[in-house]
């Protein structure tokens, strides 16, 4: 990496901070909105206003700094676009008030078969609400830490521990439903 | 950060008394979900995961919990993780490094402002003005500007791999020619990959050798006419040779020293 920093400017350091978690930054925004188009545009975007924020970057996980950028974009367009709900739901900031996802005969037995149905797995992700599905994406894809996915989805940690539960509880949940049918 | 921030009303309504519960109708939590949770995460520090073994030992809660945990993420193994293209890549790599052009680049030619020409447009109709050796000048100007944009981390290989019998068949799927892949390790000029680049009008092969910190692309694509021998051209302190070969059009830019871009060409051109 000495090379680049060592032959070009500054842009070319945040080249380097930033190119290598293009993946993550794609993936974030592809699950995010949906759409393939959409997420490319969310990251050229977030790439440009991430080089304008360069210089106030203090080094820490790059990931986390342009997730978090790509997050706040891709809400953007998120926004903008009609129909799509981004919120709606309660208790966004209380870990405790959790919402309701299991039922009496509910059986993580049953839930079990999910794991052999594979090809629902996408659909069942795109399925989560979008609070829940970024945690799972950053948790289950990126293999973020608690610490990261709060810093990235600006939430504390707790909020963090028990969207991811309620995310994987709905999955599980929607998988063992979808085996019913 | 992996304190347990209460209890989790997962199973029922039930407004309190749950925290150690375990009644028929809550049977989802018995007050350590979060703290499980964050043990299969790799969130729990020895003492905290001492503490809670001590109570999972004899908790069927958290077997259960624990399996539908691993059962979502074996799931999840199966997601598709969406990967940037490599257009992606290189349009990203293109605004950000566009703001401010790096040092070494050369001053804006007057046909770079035709963006909606694209760059093998431009470069073509630089050719057809300057018929020099090695195209001219604009072709040299465009392959060190090429050479320089590739610097960029990311931008600069559409394959990596130090195995020619990859980078060869995956230009092979890309290209309607097939360019000569060599690998000259031996000679100090380890293979790292390849990519496609856009000159002149049509598709070129760019192979990427390293050379200690520095790296020397090749820029290939075919040429009519016969053998020539290398001609030396230099631009903004990179240096590049051109030469052809075998129905091949081949172009060496790098910052590699004069006398290493001539080991460079000569090792190529000796490597069966």
């Amino acid at each position: 990496m000495a090379i680049y920093t060592e032959l070009m400017g500054s842009e070319h350091v945040f080249a380097s901070v930033a190119l290598p978690h293009l993946d993550a930054a794609f993936n974030l925004a592809r699950w995010l909105t949906g759409s393939r188009a959409d997420a490319e545009d969310v990251v050229q975007e977030a790439m440009v206003r991430a080089l304008t924020y360069f210089p106030t970057y203090r080094g820490g996980s790059g990931r986390a700094w342009i997730l978090q950028i790509v997050r706040n974009t891709a809400y953007g367009t998120l926004k903008a676009r009609r129909g799509e709900r981004l919120a709606g739901y309660t208790g966004l900031d209380n870990p405790v008030a959790i919402e309701e996802v299991a039922d009496p005969t509910d059986d993580p037995e049953k839930a079990l078969i999910m794991s052999d149905d594979l090809a629902r797995i996408d659909e069942l992700i795109a399925g989560l609400p979008v609070e829940l599905r970024e945690t799972l994406v950053l948790r289950e894809l990126e293999e973020l830490s608690y610490r990261d996915i709060a810093q990235i989805t600006a939430v504390p940690i707790g909020t963090v521990m028990s969207r991811l539960w309620r995310a994987r509880r709905t999955l599980a949940k929607a998988a063992a439903a979808g085996e019913k049918r | 950060m992996t304190k347990s921030s209460g209890t989790i009303l997962d199973g029922d309504n039930r407004p309190e008394g749950s925290g150690a519960g375990t009644g028929p109708s809550n049977a989802n939590d018995c007050g350590k979900l979060l703290l499980l949770q964050a043990e299969f995460d790799g969130e729990l520090d020895a003492a905290q995961a001492a503490a809670l073994a001590e109570h999972r030992a004899g908790c069927p809660v958290c077997t259960r919990n624990e399996a539908l945990l691993a059962a979502t993420q074996r799931a999840l193994r199966g997601a598709t993780y969406h990967r940037a293209s490599p257009e992606l890549l290189r349009a990203v790599a293109g605004r950000i490094g566009a703001s401010r052009p790096p040092p070494h680049r050369r001053t804006r030619m007057p046909w770079q402002g035709l963006a909606g020409f694209g760059a093998g447009a431009a470069l073509a109709a630089a050719i057809l003005l300057t018929l020099l050796p090695v195209g001219g000048p604009g072709l040299v100007a465009t392959l060190v500007d090429d050479h320089v944009r590739a610097l960029q981390p990311g931008h600069l290989l559409d394959v990596v791999s130090t195995n020619q019998h990859t980078v060869k068949p995956w230009f092979d799927g890309r290209l309607d020619f097939a360019p000569p892949v060599k690998d000259l390790a031996a000679a100090g000029f380890p293979l790292i990959g390849g990519r496609l680049d856009y000159v002149s009008g049509r598709n070129a092969a760019v192979l990427v050798y390293s050379r200690g910190k520095h790296l020397v692309e090749l820029f290939v694509w075919p040429a009519a006419g016969a053998a020539t021998e290398p001609a030396r051209a230099t631009r903004d302190g990179y240096n590049v040779l051109h030469w052809t070969a075998d129905g091949m059009s081949l172009t060496a830019v790098s910052d590699v020293d004069p006398a290493g871009m001539a080991e460079f060409v000569r090792d190529w051109r000796q490597t069966p």
